[in-house]
């Protein structure tokens, strides 16, 4: 169930109430999807298409001393094999570390244009035929010969060897320091120096990468699975080596990003290659196991984490040390102890990231980059503070909450991180969890509850749209935003139906191509607000043009209005006491409709984020039973109570935070890819091996909005949601994993094996 | 996938004979296993001999009073089936623990019997693998083996049967029941239909190539309180981390009589008739259900990341034969 509460001292009630924004309408988008008829990127129906299937590399490093293709070529259907030695030429790959932060996501991404090896499964060869199994059969007759280099993996064994990278991902300062962190950390009362260790783990959605790319002349259509179009249609342009203007991106319906599809991979260049050279539209889609090597993952890290307290509970020193693998041919630093800035007081703090190159592909932005894995060990860390301190965990965070941000020394913008401790305490029942470890059975079953707190920064990315009325009322917004599963296409037509007040019938938008106004895109927890601002404001200035033409056109009914502040509701427009139906209104004085544009900045050129500390926050709570017998563990609840601004629509809200919950679950205990450092490849790269979590691991989940209004961050008053439930609820399950048996694991996931070295010898 | 050639069998006795005649040949049934091997190239028939519509989906009565599961009888029917669910609740709690209703709507009895092995190494032609290719090694040794067998495997292969079907098979006695190329019938005790890797793990059955399984027979329900029980790394779609298919007869507070398989831990559904032996006559307490814990992992090997799977699988049987006594 979802709630909204009024705890909020923020919440502008008036402004929010009866308002289509918020309602928990259902997707706009739902019919066509259950009923099959929202057309993915594989799905996408041209004649003459052919079909390509990539062959990995059998090694993780090293180079290809001879690729026979003679037999594949030979299968019936086969049109090209095209490996290194015939690929049409590419720019090469470049340095390891672009020179500004969004090169990354339109560098050159050169597939088959080497003999090197640089990561195992990486493409040697792309086999086109007239159908998929002729070419996936052909891939398979392919002979490769390599000379193999020994490649590194390990990363616990060569901290040491560790550097300091120029900045972290999405452009953060590498390191922060303020006061005397050793000073007061070896003088602290009391301590935790504690660490923690998070695995390989892979986004998985559910829709592999899939392309299929259509040349018309000089010019490419790419029908493909993207998050962020621009940065496809930039990183493609790059790579072919034509202007952008020359490559089209289409992207209606995307089955999950989760940081996959930010930018271009294999499938997409070699599409368009294919494409290009057989004068045919060409399709290629990665199989679930080639995903593992070839679509990002999230490295392996190591985290210490040290906490220095006086005994009253109020932290004098904050200590948050990341080591992470990274690819040496292309650097990626995820941010993990950036929100360990914002998150609690003390006067005395240090973060720092390191990396260790491996044999390994970049990794990419997996769902909350940063958070996601700092927060697992950061929040358990606070849990074994308060427990040295004899302290409710929940009472050690309220302590130490700041009433600035704590290295930036701005304001919050909002900040309900207590209150939403205390409403999930209350709802939660947390007075009945008992802070002695291993106190509640229930026969075989060890009952534990645990907590931790959420903070997701608020971002706003560049964004423009545009939208249009015809002479009939009818809307249609278009930008190149994409609806990722996330609820855009049903939270943008409810902004422009809001706006200009009309029922949400009457609204079209149509998002995913790059024809399209520019957006941020899907990314970051930004999409909302800032597509959803961009559309805002071009639904007000179209609104105003529509007031000068009904002002001034001799056919309007309104002409000559006085100045009062038009009220645009129910379909009609009033002024002062005249008021018109809409349509009639455009009917008579724009028969071809009447359109405008809207655009917001990118959030850190204004200055609102420059004064602001602009966070999403929220508070998780769990319950778990654990075996005592064979340490299965398993979920009973859990509650989530989320302060995020104004929540666009409470229904598809909710479906995201539950989202977040449930890979925080997947993080906490289960969710590992397993590299196998004698071959540099991830073992269990499929979908039976790689646990995500089912249903049977879910049960009963709740989600709580606090009612909040966030005038900082945007003209909506909303912030980044949608990677705000995996923010610490994994840390939540594993402080209740600790609560029901007393064992402290620090190596995710908490597999059963990790528990039972410490379970009593069975009692029965 | 490499192509291949494609017949639907008239009757059981042609499906024999024709896969009898090419030795690259395979019959098919739901094909939730070889399909997706077939794909990978692991498996590359060069004809499939289709079985599925063969009239062999009844579960009929047997005049001994047990059940002759007809081969082609899917999972989620035999799962379903009421005197299954009455008579041998432990098959059909072990059926619905496996796969996802998807996969069991489609796979069939005998093709669970014949499933092979989810060993990440076996299912990756880039490693060796003795299963796979024979003489080329076992990557699994000295590798990721954290699901891998710690009884019953050699230095060839430690690789599992993964069915929970076939476990619960084992501690019922089941008999299967096949046709041979020739026409004529044999019946192999379950416990003899798997064999063990030694120095051939790629030959993994007792059946010749083209005999075709027809029917499990079950026969008449073991006296006492069977339990299924499964332990694997999350709620659903896992395969076991160890399995325990336990039948506790008792008499006053007395063991009666006892069956004890386990699953995920070996080449094939394990039967430990030591620990039977333990448990007969035993007094129904803790300390029995551990010396048949222990007798049961006698022997047991671990490879590294599988050593957990001994305490695992003691606790295991230890929980299972308690929950057993208490509705015995």
């Amino acid at each position: 169930m979802t709630e909204m509460t009024t705890s909020s001292p923020e919440s502008r009630s008036s402004e929010t109430r009866n308002s289509l924004i918020g309602r928990p309408i259902g997707r706009v988008d739902g019919p066509l999807k259950v009923t099959g008829r929202a057309t993915y990127a594989y799905e996408h129906a041209v004649n003459e298409a052919a079909y390509g299937y990539i062959l990995g590399a059998a090694i993780a490093k090293g180079r290809i001393v001879e690729i026979d293709s003679a037999e594949a070529e030979r299968v019936p259907g086969v049109l090209h094999v095209m490996t290194y030695r015939n690929a049409p030429a590419q720019p090469e790959f470049g340095p390891a570390v672009t020179p500004t932060v969004p090169e990354v996501f339109t560098r050159a991404r050169p597939v088959l244009n080497s003999s090197r090896v640089r990561f195992y499964d990486e493409p040697v060869a792309l086999v086109v035929a007239e159908t998929f199994e002729a070419a996936r059969a052909a891939a398979g007759l392919i002979r490769v010969r390599y000379e193999e280099e020994g490649g590194v993996f390990d990363l616990p064994a060569r901290l040491a060897d560790a550097y300091a990278p120029g900045r972290t991902n999405a452009g953060f300062e590498t390191d922060s320091a303020t006061g005397d962190f050793d000073g007061a950390f070896a003088a602290a009362s009391v301590k935790v120096d504690a660490t923690y260790r998070t695995p390989y783990e892979h986004h998985n959605p559910m829709e592999p990468h899939a392309t299929l790319a259509v040349w018309s002349g000089d010019e490419v259509t790419i029908y493909t699975s993207a998050q962020t179009l621009a940065n496809f249609q930039a990183g493609l342009a790059s790579t072919l080596g034509i202007p952008r203007e020359r490559v089209r991106i289409v992207s209606p319906f995307i089955g999950g990003g989760f940081g996959a599809k930010l930018i271009v991979h294999a499938d997409t260049v070699l599409a368009a290659l294919a494409a290009r050279v057989l004068r045919r539209p060409v399709k290629v889609a990665l199989t679930r196991q080639q995903m593992f090597a070839n679509a990002g993952h999230r490295a392996e890290m190591v985290q210490q984490v040290r906490l220095g307290a006086g005994r009253d509970g109020r932290l004098t020193s904050i200590g948050h040390d990341v080591w992470s693998a990274t690819s040496g041919f292309e650097e990626f630093c995820e941010q993990t102890a950036v929100f360990t800035r914002s998150l609690y007081a003390a006067p005395n703090r240090l973060t720092r990231h390191r990396l260790v190159p491996v044999d390994l592909n970049r990794g990419e932005w997996m769902r909350s980059p940063g958070e996601a894995p700092g927060m697992l060990a950061f929040e358990c860390a606070m849990d074994e503070l308060a427990e040295r301190l004899d302290l409710d965990p929940i009472e050690l965070r309220i302590r130490n909450e700041p009433t600035e941000d704590p290295e930036r020394g701005v304001p919050f913008s909002t900040r309900n991180l207590v209150a939403c401790m205390q409403e999930g305490a209350r709802r939660f029942g947390w007075e009945r969890r008992n802070p002695t470890p291993r106190r509640i059975r229930e026969g075989r079953r060890l009952i534990g509850y645990g907590m931790a707190a959420a903070i997701r920064p608020n971002y706003i990315g560049a964004a423009a749209a545009k939208v249009a009325i015809d002479a009939t009322g009818r809307v249609t917004a278009h930008l190149d935003m994409t609806d990722i599963g996330t609820g855009t296409y049903t939270i943008l037509s409810q902004i422009a139906a809001e706006s200009l007040g009309v029922p949400i019938a009457a609204i079209k938008i149509e998002l995913g191509d790059s024809r399209f106004p520019r957006t941020a895109g899907s990314g970051g927890s930004w999409g909302a607000s800032s597509a959803g601002s961009a559309l805002h404001h071009a639904c007000s200035a179209l609104k105003e043009r529509i007031m000068e033409a009904a002002r001034s056109d001799d056919r309007s009914p309104l002409r000559g209005a006085d100045a009062a502040e038009p009220i645009f509701v129910g379909g009609e427009v009033s002024v002062g006491n005249r008021t018109v139906s809409l349509a009639d209104l455009i009917g008579r004085i724009a028969p071809d409709g009447i359109e405008a544009t809207g655009s917001v900045a990118a959030g850190r050129n204004t200055e609102s984020y420059r004064t602001y500390s602009q966070h999403s926050y929220g508070a998780h709570f769990a319950e778990v039973a654990v075996d005592s017998d064979t340490g299965e563990i398993r979920m009973r609840r859990m509650l989530s109570v989320i302060g995020a601004g104004r929540i666009l629509n409470a229904k598809t809200a909710r479906s995201q935070i539950l989202g977040g919950m449930t890979w925080g679950i997947g993080a906490a205990l289960m969710e590992e890819t397993v590299l196998d450092p004698r071959y540099g490849h991830f073992v269990n790269h499929d979908l039976a091996e790689y646990h995500v979590p089912v249903n049977g691991d879910v049960m009963e989940m709740e989600v709580v909005f606090l009612e909040e209004y966030d005038d900082k961050a945007n003209p909506l008053g909303a912030k980044g949601l949608g990677e705000l439930g995996v923010c610490g609820s994994g840390a939540a399950i594993a402080n209740a994993v600790y609560n029901a048996t007393g064992l402290r694991v620090r190596e995710f996931p908490i597999t059963l094996d990790k528990l039972l070295p410490g379970l009593p010898a069975s009692a029965i | 996938m490499q192509p291949f050639t494609y017949e639907r069998a008239g009757n059981v006795q042609a499906a024999a004979a024709a896969v009898a005649t090419r030795p690259e040949a395979k019959f098919i049934s739901g094909g939730t296993n070889l399909l997706d091997l077939m794909k990978l190239e692991i498996e590359r028939p060069t004809h499939l001999v289709d079985i599925s519509r063969l009239p062999l989906d009844r579960i009929e009565e047997t005049p001994e009073g047990g059940l002759r599961i007809g081969a082609q009888v899917r999972n989620s029917d035999l799962a379903a089936d009421p005197r299954v669910r009455s008579r041998y609740p432990m098959l059909s709690q072990a059926l619905l623990a496996g796969a996802s209703g998807q996969i069991r709507n489609k796979a069939s009895t005998a093709g669970n019997l014949l499933q092979r092995t989810r060993c990440s190494y076996f299912y990756n032609r880039n490693m060796p693998c003795n299963k796979r290719e024979p003489g080329s090694g076992c990557a699994a040794l000295e590798g990721f083996n954290r699901m891998h067998a710690v009884l019953g495997a050699s230095e060839a292969c430690i690789a599992v049967h993964p069915s929970d079907m076939a476990v619960a098979m084992t501690a019922l006695d089941a008999q299967v029941e096949t046709t041979l190329p020739d026409g004529k019938a044999r019946t192999i005790a379950i416990g003899d239909l798997h064999r063990l890797p030694d120095s051939t793990p790629h030959v993994e059955t007792a059946l010749g190539h083209g005999e075709m399984i027809t029917a499990v027979t079950l026969p008449p329900s073991p006296p006492g309180r069977q339990v299924y029980r499964k332990v694997r790394d999350r709620a659903s779609y896992a395969f076991a981390l160890v399995s325990v298919a336990a039948v506790v007869e008792k008499s006053g507070d007395r063991i009666r009589g006892a069956r004890l398989a386990i699953g995920g831990v070996a080449p094939k559904p394990w039967r430990t008739r030591e620990a039977e032996y333990v448990l007969v006559g035993a007094a129904d307490s803790g300390s029995a259900f551990s010396e048949a814990a222990e007798s049961a992992l006698a022997g047991a090997v671990g490879r590294g990341g599988n050593d957990f799977k001994i305490p695992l699988a003691k606790r295991a049987i230890r929980q299972t034969l308690a929950v057993a006594v208490e509705g015995a």
